[in-house]
C-alpha cells in the first residue's frame, strides 16, 4: 500500500498520472477507512487520537482511453496534507459500490457524479438529481421520469405519511429578495418531521464553461459563481492557474488579497448578524449591523473599485494597490469599526430576548456535523476545529496567523457567536497585517499552463471551504474544473437542523447558515 | 345620533393610520434611522386603493368578503367607546359582550378566508391565530368582568365613564393589573412584536400578516385599514381604562384622550425597539401571565369586596 501514497498540499499542483490507481475494492475500502479515525477536535489545534481524514473532494473525470476515472481528494486536517488517489471504471458499466451508507458525507458528490457522468452508485439512499443537467457522456440519464430542469412538484420528494401529517412547500420563488430554491417540510402540526431542500435554479453550466472559455474569461466567470464570495472564488482559481503555471505571486499581492478575503468575510459576517436580528424582530442592531456591513463593502470597494472586490485577484498578482495615505485610512476606519462591533455586539448578545430566542434553536451535534462533512463557521459552531487558513494555509495565511474560533454548543446561537468572533478575529488581523505590507510587484507573468496536471486550491471563505482542481490536457488546455463551494457541503446540515424544530424557527436556521444557492447550483 | 355616529366613524377613520406612522417613527428613532414619513400608512392604504384586485381561481366569496366585513365590524365596534369628549353613540346592556364578540366574528372571517385559499401557509397563519386568540379572549373578558364589578354596570361607555374615576383610589392597582394585562391582549390582537411581527416577510414564522398572503388591492387596503382602526379602538379602551378623566370638561377630555393614545403609540414603538419576537411557543405563556395577572386583580375585587 506504501507505494501508492500520494500526499499533495494547498496550492499545489502535480502530473495526474502521478495519482495511484486503485481497484475498486481497495478505493473503498481506503476511504472508509482513513474517514472512520477521523474525528475534529473540540477548540481546535490539539491533536486527536487517531488523526484521520475527511472527504474533501470526490469526482470524475473523462479519460482519453474512453475509461472514467473517479478522483478521490481526502484531508488530514492535522498534517495539512491530502491524500489523493483513484480508481476506473467502465463507460459500460458506470457503477460502483456506494459509499454514502457507510461514509454520509460522500451523499452529495456521488449524487453530483451521478448526475455529471450518469455514473451509478450502487446503494445509495437518495440517488437524485442534484442541478437537472445532461451529463457530460452523452449518454441516457440516471432518471428518466424526473425532467431535465427543475420542476417544484415534478421530484420525488420523501413524503411523510398519517392523517395528521401535513406538507409545507415554501419557493421556489420567495417572498424578499432572496435565491430560488425549493424547501419541502414535512410537519405534525407546528413540529418538522423532515425537510428536504430541492435546488438547482440558478445552474449555469460553471464548471463546463470553464473548460471552454479563454483565460480572461475564466477569471469573471469565476467570480461569479457565488455573488456574495467573489474574492472567495476568485482567489481560488488564480491560485489554481498560477499553481498550474509555476508563478508564484509577490508577497504584497498576497496581502492584499488577505485583505480583500477578510474584508468580504468581515462585511459577510457582519450582514448576517443584522439579518438575525431583522428575522428576530430586534430592529435596532439590525440597523447598525447594516451599517457596519457598508463600511466594510466601501473599504472593499476603495481598495478594489467594487463593493464585492470584483476585478482585484487575477492570475499573477492583483490589479490593484494600497498606498501609504490608504493604509492609515483602512486602519483608522478599522478601529472604529472595531469599536462599533463590539458595541452593537453586546448589545445583540446580552438581551435576554434574543438569546431566548437563538439558544437551543436548530442544534447540530457535533457527532451529525462530522458525519456530515460540515465546513466553515457552521462547523466550527458544533466544536469542529476546521479552518482552511489554518489546516491547509495559504498566501499570507502562512505567516499571519488567524487562530481558530470554534463554539461547542452546534445552535443559531453558536452560529451567530462564531461570526461575531471571527469578525473580531479577522479585525485584528487586518490591522496586524496593515502595518507591515510587504514589498513586490503587483502581478508577475507565469508561464503558459503546463500539460496533463492537476492543481489544487482550497481557501477559506467566508462561507468555508472552497476546492477549486483544475485539470489540463496534453495541449495545456482545462479539461476538467471542478467547484466545490462550502454550501455544497453544509445544505444537509440546514436540513438536520431544523429537524424536530418549530417550523416557525426555520426562517432563524435558514439565516444563521446563510448558505450560497448559486454556489451550490454552479 | 345619527351625526353622532358619522363624527365618530370620521374621526376614526381619519386618524387611524396616523397612530401606526407614530410607531413607525418612533422604531426608526430607536434603530437610529428617520424611517419612513409620519403620514406613510395613508400613502400605503390610498396606493392600495388605487390598485385592482386579484382573485385566485381556488377562492369563492367568503375571500371576497372577509376584508371588508372586517373593516365594517371594527368600525362598529368603535361606537361602543367614547373618544375624547365624544361620547359613545350607541349603548345598551350587554353591549361588552358585542364589543368583544365583534373581533370574535372579524377573526373567524379572515382564519375561514384564509382556509379559503387552499394554502399551507394561511392554514398554519389561520390556525395560529385561532390558538393565540382563544387565550387571548379569556383574558380579555376577565378584565371586562372586573370592570364590570367594579362599576356594577353592564355597559362599555357607563363602565369606563361611571366607575373608573370613583375606582381609582381605591382600587388603583386592581385597575393598573387590568390594564397591564389588557395591553398584552392589545400586542396580541393587532400582530405586534413581541408575539407578531407587522414588519416581516418571512411566511413560516407569521401569524396575523401570513392571513393577508393573498389578499391584494382594496382588499389588502381593508385589512390594513381595519388593521389601523382596530388598534385605535382597542388602544382607545387602554386610555380611557387607564386615564380617569371623564370628569374633565370635553374639550379637557379630548385633550387628554388624544396625549394618551400619543402615550401608547411611542410606548408600542418603544416595547418594539428593545425586543426581540418570542419565540412562537413562548406565546401562549405570556398570555397565561396576562390572565394571572387579571385573575390576581379578580381575586383583590372579590374579596375585598365592591
Amino acid at each position: 500500500m506504501d507505494s501508492q501514497e500520494f500526499d499533495v498540499r494547498n496550492g499545489q499542483s502535480w502530473e495526474w498520472s502521478a495519482v495511484p490507481v486503485l481497484g475498486e475494492d481497495s478505493f473503498r475500502q481506503k476511504i472508509l477507512e482513513e474517514c472512520s479515525q477521523w474525528a475534529s477536535p473540540a477548540g481546535g489545534g490539539a491533536s486527536p487520537a487517531g488523526g484521520g481524514a475527511r472527504l474533501v473532494n470526490l469526482f470524475a473525470q473523462l479519460e482519453d482511453s474512453g475509461s472514467i476515472r473517479i478522483f478521490v481528494m481526502l484531508g488530514r486536517d492535522q498534517e495539512g496534507k491530502l491524500p489523493v488517489f483513484s480508481m476506473r471504471i467502465s463507460q459500460d458499466q458506470a457503477s460502483f459500490q456506494s459509499l454514502t451508507p457507510e461514509l454520509p458525507q460522500a451523499h452529495m458528490f456521488e449524487r453530483e457524479m451521478a448526475e455529471q457522468f450518469a455514473i451509478t452508485s450502487i446503494g445509495h439512499p437518495w440517488l437524485k438529481p442534484v442541478r437537472y443537467h445532461q451529463n457530460y457522456r452523452n449518454v441516457p440519464d440516471l432518471w428518466a421520469g424526473i425532467p431535465s430542469r427543475p420542476i417544484p412538484g415534478a421530484y420525488p420528494f420523501y413524503r411523510v405519511g398519517g392523517e395528521e401529517a401535513h406538507e409545507v412547500a415554501v419557493g421556489p420563488v420567495h417572498a424578499g429578495i432572496i435565491e430560488p430554491g425549493h424547501f419541502r417540510f414535512q410537519c405534525h402540526g407546528e413540529e418538522i418531521l423532515n425537510l428536504e431542500i430541492q435546488l438547482g435554479y440558478q445552474h449555469r453550466g460553471i464548471e463546463k464553461m470553464m473548460e471552454d472559455v479563454s483565460a480572461e474569461r475564466a477569471v469573471l466567470l469565476a467570480e461569479s459563481i457565488a455573488g456574495d464570495t467573489v474574492i472567495g472564488h476568485a482567489m481560488a482559481y488564480c491560485n489554481a492557474i498560477e499553481s498550474l503555471s509555476d508563478c508564484e505571486i509577490s508577497p504584497r499581492a498576497e496581502a492584499i488579497r488577505a485583505i480583500a478575503l477578510e474584508l468580504e468575510r468581515l462585511s459577510n459576517h457582519v450582514g448576517d448578524l443584522g439579518a438575525l436580528s431583522t428575522d428576530i424582530g430586534f430592529l435596532p442592531p439590525a440597523a447598525y449591523f447594516g451599517r457596519l456591513r457598508g463600511e466594510f463593502l466601501n473599504l472593499l470597494m476603495e481598495l478594489s473599485g467594487n463593493r464585492y472586490g470584483r476585478s482585484l485577484c487575477r492570475p499573477g498578482g492583483v490589479l490593484f494597490d494600497l498606498d501609504q495615505p490608504m493604509i492609515e485610512n483602512f486602519r483608522k476606519r478599522l478601529l472604529i469599526a472595531r469599536k462599533d462591533l463590539k458595541e452593537i455586539s453586546d448589545l445583540f448578545f446580552t438581551k435576554s430576548s434574543v438569546l431566548s430566542r437563538l439558544e437551543g434553536t436548530g442544534i447540530v451535534s457535533t457527532k451529525i456535523a462530522q458525519e456530515l462533512g460540515l465546513v466553515g463557521p457552521a462547523a466550527r459552531a458544533c466544536g469542529c476545529g476546521l479552518d482552511v487558513r489554518t489546516d491547509y494555509a495559504f498566501g499570507m495565511y502562512r505567516f499571519h496567523h488567524i487562530p481558530i474560533s470554534t463554539v461547542l454548543s452546534g445552535d443559531v446561537y453558536a452560529r451567530s457567536l462564531i461570526r461575531w468572533l471571527e469578525s473580531q478575529r479577522s479585525i485584528e488581523f487586518l490591522l496586524d497585517l496593515l502595518t507591515q505590507i510587504p514589498e513586490g510587484d503587483l502581478q508577475i507573468k507565469g508561464s503558459g499552463l503546463k500539460p496533463n496536471h492537476m492543481a489544487l486550491a482550497m481557501i477559506e471563505g467566508w462561507r468555508g471551504e472552497i476546492v477549486h482542481v483544475a485539470m489540463t490536457d496534453s495541449n495545456s488546455r482545462i479539461a476538467r474544473y471542478k467547484i466545490k463551494d462550502p454550501s455544497f457541503n453544509n445544505w444537509m446540515g440546514l436540513s438536520m437542523a431544523v429537524r424536530g424544530a418549530q417550523i416557525s424557527d426555520f426562517p432563524v436556521c435558514n439565516k444563521s447558515f446563510n448558505l450560497s444557492y448559486a454556489g451550490h447550483d454552479l | 345620533m345619527g351625526i353622532q355616529i358619522l363624527l365618530h366613524i370620521g374621526i376614526v377613520m381619519i386618524l387611524s393610520p396616523l397612530l401606526l406612522g407614530i410607531i413607525g417613527k418612533t422604531k426608526a428613532f430607536f434603530a437610529g434611522r428617520w424611517g419612513p414619513p409620519l403620514l406613510q400608512p395613508y400613502y400605503d392604504i390610498g396606493k392600495l386603493f388605487q390598485k385592482g384586485n386579484v382573485y385566485s381561481i381556488t377562492t369563492t366569496w367568503i375571500f371576497q368578503a372577509a376584508p371588508i366585513v372586517c373593516l365594517a365590524v371594527v368600525l362598529v365596534s368603535s361606537f361602543f367607546i367614547p373618544l375624547g369628549g365624544l361620547k359613545a353613540p350607541i349603548q345598551f346592556w350587554g353591549d361588552i359582550i358585542l364589543f368583544a364578540y365583534l373581533y370574535g366574528l372579524a377573526r373567524f372571517l379572515m382564519m375561514i378566508a384564509a382556509l379559503d385559499t387552499g394554502s399551507s401557509f394561511e392554514g398554519m397563519g389561520a390556525s395560529r391565530e385561532a390558538a393565540f386568540s382563544c387565550l387571548a379572549e379569556v383574558v380579555l373578558f376577565l378584565d371586562f368582568i372586573i370592570l364590570a364589578l367594579l362599576s356594577k354596570k353592564f355597559v362599555l361607555s357607563e363602565i369606563i365613564e361611571g366607575n373608573i374615576l370613583s375606582s381609582w383610589p381605591l382600587f388603583g392597582p386592581v385597575l393598573l393589573l387590568v390594564g397591564a394585562s389588557y395591553f398584552l391582549v392589545l400586542l396580541v390582537e393587532n400582530a405586534r412584536i413581541p408575539i407578531d411581527d407587522p414588519a416581516i416577510h418571512l411566511e413560516l414564522t407569521m401569524i396575523h400578516e401570513v392571513m393577508a398572503l393573498d389578499h391584494s388591492g382594496w382588499d389588502l387596503a381593508y385589512i390594513y385599514y381595519g388593521g389601523a382602526i382596530k388598534l385605535f379602538v382597542l388602544g382607545g379602551l387602554f386610555v380611557n381604562i387607564l386615564i380617569p378623566y371623564h370628569s374633565l370638561s370635553s374639550v379637557m377630555q379630548t385633550v387628554m384622550f388624544s396625549g394618551g393614545m400619543i402615550m401608547l403609540a411611542l410606548t408600542i414603538g418603544i416595547v418594539e425597539s428593545c425586543m426581540a419576537r418570542l419565540r412562537l411557543n413562548r406565546i401562549p405563556l405570556l398570555l397565561i401571565s396576562a390572565f394571572v395577572l387579571a385573575l390576581v386583580g379578580g381575586i383583590v375585587v372579590l374579596v375585598k369586596g365592591v
